[in-house]
């Protein structure tokens, strides 16, 4: 088997693919929608609003998330905002220039015609969500108000305190509770997807387990539709919800779909760092802090002063020296490879010395507390509450945390993997963000995969193959379930003397000192040899108590660290063949005189697809060429 | 630290649950409370007992699944604090603890500390919503919106529906939720066409669903999390009588799914 791996990209200007490619997509007509069936799984923005406006076109939808309510999918956590090109501030913005910061931010290795189009539907982003009712935040005159983000120079993020996520999807999920009512949507909580089933080719269904009852069940569906999130709890300590896994993609992958730049994982700059052995997540502060206050570590080593006594000239802020043009708002992975280069020199912070300054005193100073308290006051809050601090009057401790990863199942043009009938959104899929994401992007990326792409371009897929062919009776539903039964009882019946806590631990010590922020031959070699080691030992001496017939979240763990162990080689695969360093992927035998990053366009401007040929077997390359036509190949220059 | 914990164990819904006591040692005042409950249930897991079960998930006090009563107060001891948000340093050396599920007729318990809220979708899915399809819409900034409008809309829709609310309610009842979901949508000018329809049938779901009767004990607004005022539920009760008592009944209230 090969993968296909046609982008579809349309031809044209770069301005007129997506508008041509709208014109000339088979569609499926109002009458038709409701004979068909997708099934979606995951909640999050794209999720919700995917399910949600296929309900509404008419589509009979099947929804799935584990949560208990599909309003609390991890997209609920962003913070800082959503990008739109709406020029409202009169700044110079527009579709290019988000286009082109996000393909600058990315390090150009996304798909140029993907980006443009992403840039291009970030202002009906914003109308849907008003006219949904999202309280963006107002300025006086009772006009939309901006802030700006990291790595760009216009003010063109939209906000809702520091909770944007929550209310874009409470958006998402209002339209889906009313879907859900109307009976156009089915919604599926406590449910986990376990395996994809295809047949002749074609995604044909999933199998999922109940999560209270454990009873494992197949559902059929002319498509399938994954938005189930990223892979950052690889690294066991990041900032996603305990409950983020690799499970759905990784199984959709091992079922034929290519997954594409995997080594791909941005390391947030501002998290509160870690405090102890104990610790069993990391916690964002919104990058939004990083417009008011300023980061600098001392400029001794051992310095035992408390900050507050620290002199002006005895501060090192380090990215504003280094950046003086963008200064504290450089690109996340700059921001995070600058922290571990000032820790590494041993002037960090905080009891583990990993951690630098972010300070307010001279915001509060020049803006007055007022201010400053309205903007970030809940941050503050949620600061003083995990550290016992308070960011008022003593800078805040920040370290990067593993956040969001660009890397995921490649996606053609249509946001469809290289198995028909199985289709990626959002952080699932790995389409836009290139090597590097910019803040405020995220959001902005799932709602126009979720309420504008996917629901017009899956008719073209769908219209094209007769409806129901495969029903839950087939034997494909009946050996996948069949295999998960015996994979539930294997995980059971091990009954060792370790938890899945501990291996899971042990794994992301591992990723995060080999895979981490920045990455090198020996380490990555040293990590591939040990990977195989751990899940030996995971498969021989795990212990889980209780049975599949019940609620059992440590089976639940299990199963998901159990595909992390295999997924996590995949990755560090993928950093070791891109001998090149872009975005965030920092290889440390690919740098400049002063530590910068170092492309290598000649051989590396390609996206690495994976394709899974069986266990214990090598995976097999693909490179998908980018094209850059629109926007010649630059590189990146925070500098001056 | 040493603390004694007592756990509500139910191994099912059909189960009668009980308390369990654990005596845990070596306790960072750093830890936060569930990472305690992580290191519980490691320390059981060694010993081949059963797990404690228990939602969390976000970990950073937004996504709402975290809901334990902690020494009977929902979220435990600090105020406007999810229990994932709760330090260890809250506690005294020694104390003993007593950990159980949100209790309401409405939140049946699905094991040991596991509720299912469901309950709140179903309110939700009753009319929390503005009724708007994906696809082009007008430019927002043509329907300017005073910001403290806005603001106040903000205050009640930044509840994280977590139910703890209803688990501080003598009679568990689910106004402030409720009130919340109504009140943010009908301060805003997009939610007005449907404003009075969605109150009512918001309420009408909460009453089937087996929630108790509001008495303003005003317990749900000192147990929220996110500090949601009750003045909310005066806001829903007027709009609730305008709707049902003043303001005939709008007939396409219950429009059939086209």
């Amino acid at each position: 088997m090969t993968l296909e791996l046609v982008a579809n990209i349309p031809h044209g200007r770069i301005e007129e693919k997506w508008a041509s490619h709208v014109d000339q997509i088979r569609l499926v007509g109002p009458r038709n929608r409701p004979r068909y069936t997708v099934i979606v799984v995951g909640t999050g923005l794209a999720g919700a609003a995917a399910a949600a406006s296929m309900g509404a076109m008419g589509y009979n939808v099947e929804c799935y998330c584990f949560q208990d309510s599909p309003r609390r999918a991890h997209s609920i956590a962003a913070q800082g905002g959503i990008n739109a090109a709406k020029d409202y501030r009169n700044d110079g913005d527009s579709v290019f220039r988000l286009f082109y910061d996000t393909q600058k931010g990315g390090d150009y290795r996304s798909r140029e015609a993907n980006v443009y189009r992403l840039a291009e539907l970030s202002m009906g982003i914003i109308d849907q969500a008003v006219a949904q009712g999202v309280p963006f935040a107002r300025e006086y005159g009772g006009l939309l108000a901006n802030r700006s983000f990291g790595g760009v120079l216009v003010e063109r993020t939209f906000y809702c305190r520091g909770e944007t996520g929550q209310q874009l999807l409470l958006g998402a999920n209002s339209a889906l509770a009313r879907e859900i009512h109307d009976g156009r949507v089915r919604m599926h909580t406590r449910t986990e997807l376990l395996d994809i089933v295809v047949v002749d080719g074609r995604a044909r269904g999933i199998v999922v387990r109940d999560l209270v009852t454990g009873e494992i069940a197949s559902v059929a569906g002319d498509a399938v539709v994954l938005a189930t999130g990223g892979y950052s709890n690889v690294y066991y300590l990041s900032t996603n919800a305990k409950g983020c896994n690799v499970t759905a993609t990784w199984r959709a992958h091992k079922k034929g779909a290519g997954f594409a730049n995997p080594c791909y994982c941005q390391i947030h700059p501002t998290c509160i760092p870690a405090a102890g052995d104990h610790q069993a997540k990391l916690t964002l502060m919104s990058e939004s802090l990083r417009n008011d206050g300023r980061i600098w570590v001392p400029r001794k080593r051992g310095e035992t002063r408390p900050p507050s006594e620290i002199q002006e000239e005895d501060r090192y802020y380090f990215l504003e020296e280094r950046y003086p043009r963008f200064g504290n708002l450089v690109p996340r992975d700059v921001a995070s490879r600058n922290a571990k280069d000032v820790c590494d020199e041993h002037l960090g912070v905080g009891p583990t010395g990993y951690g630098v300054y972010l300070d307010f005193r001279d915001a509060i100073r020049d803006r007055g507390a007022t201010v400053i308290e309205g903007r970030y006051g809940n941050l503050f809050e949620m600061y003083e509450r995990i550290t016992d601090e308070d960011p008022r009057s003593t800078p805040m401790r920040i370290y990067p945390a593993p956040h969001y990863t660009m890397g995921g199942l490649w996606v053609d043009y249509n946001l469809m993997t290289s198995l028909p009938g199985l289709f990626a959104i959002g952080e699932a899929n790995f389409s836009d963000h290139g090597a590097n994401r910019l803040g405020a992007s995220s959001l902005m990326q799932c709602l126009a995969d979720g309420y504008f792409i996917m629901p017009v371009t899956i008719a073209d897929y769908i219209s094209r193959h007769p409806r129901g062919e495969v029903g839950v009776d087939h034997p494909a539903f009946k050996d996948a379930e069949q295999s998960l039964r015996e994979r539930t009882e294997q995980l059971l019946s091990i009954r060792g003397k370790r938890s899945t806590e501990s291996f899971h631990r042990e794994l992301g010590k591992l990723m995060t000192d080999h895979c981490g922020i920045s990455r090198n031959e020996t380490g990555l070699k040293e990590a591939l040899k040990t990977i195989p080691d751990i899940r030996e030992a995971f498969w021989k001496d795990l212990s889980v108590t209780g049975s599949g017939a019940e609620l059992n979240q440590s089976l639940e763990h299990a199963g998901r660290v159990a595909d992390f162990l295999e997924f996590a080689e995949l990755m560090c695969l993928d950093a070791l063949t891109r001998e090149e360093s872009c975005g965030c992927h920092f290889r440390e035998e690919h740098q400049t005189k002063d530590g910068e990053a170092l492309r290598n366009d000649e051989e590396f401007a390609h996206v690495a697809i994976w394709e899974y040929t069986g266990k214990d077997r090598i995976p097999v390359l693909h490179k998908e060429p980018l094209h850059f036509e629109a926007l010649p190949l630059a590189r990146r220059n925070y500098k001056t | 630290m040493k603390i004694t914990l007592k756990v509500w164990r139910q191994r099912t819904a059909a189960d009668t649950g009980r308390m369990v006591a654990y005596k845990m040692d070596g306790i960072s005042p750093d830890m936060s409370f569930l990472e305690m409950m992580d290191l519980l249930n490691e320390q059981l897991n060694t010993r081949g007992e059963d797990p404690v079960a228990f939602d969390s998930d976000c970990r950073e006090g937004v996504c709402g699944t975290c809901s334990m009563v902690i020494d009977g107060r929902p979220h435990g001891p600090a105020t406007a604090t999810t229990t994932c948000q709760l330090y260890m340093r809250q506690f005294a050396d020694g104390a003993t603890i007593t950990v159980e599920p949100w209790r309401a007729k409405a939140f049946p318990v699905v094991r040991d500390l596991v509720v299912d809220r469901s309950s709140f979708d179903r309110i939700m899915q009753a009319g929390g919503y503005v009724t708007v399809h994906a696809g082009p819409k007008p430019d927002p900034n043509a329907m300017p919106i005073e910001p403290e409008v806005v603001e106040l809309s903000l205050d009640a829709a930044t509840c994280i529906g977590c139910g703890a609310c209803v688990a501080a309610c003598p009679n568990g009842a689910a106004m402030l939720f409720t009130a919340a979901k109504v009140s943010h949508l009908g301060l805003l000018p997009q939610g007005q066409p449907e404003r009075y329809t969605r109150v009512v049938n918001m309420v009408r779901q909460m009453e089937t669903e087996g929630f108790g009767a509001c008495r303003n004990y005003a317990e749900c607004e000192a147990a929220c999390p996110k500090q949601i005022s009750i003045g909310f539920i005066s806001r829903m009760n007027r709009d609730y009588v305008r709707a049902t008592l003043v303001e005939p009944v709008d007939p396409r209230g219950t429009m059939a799914p086209q």
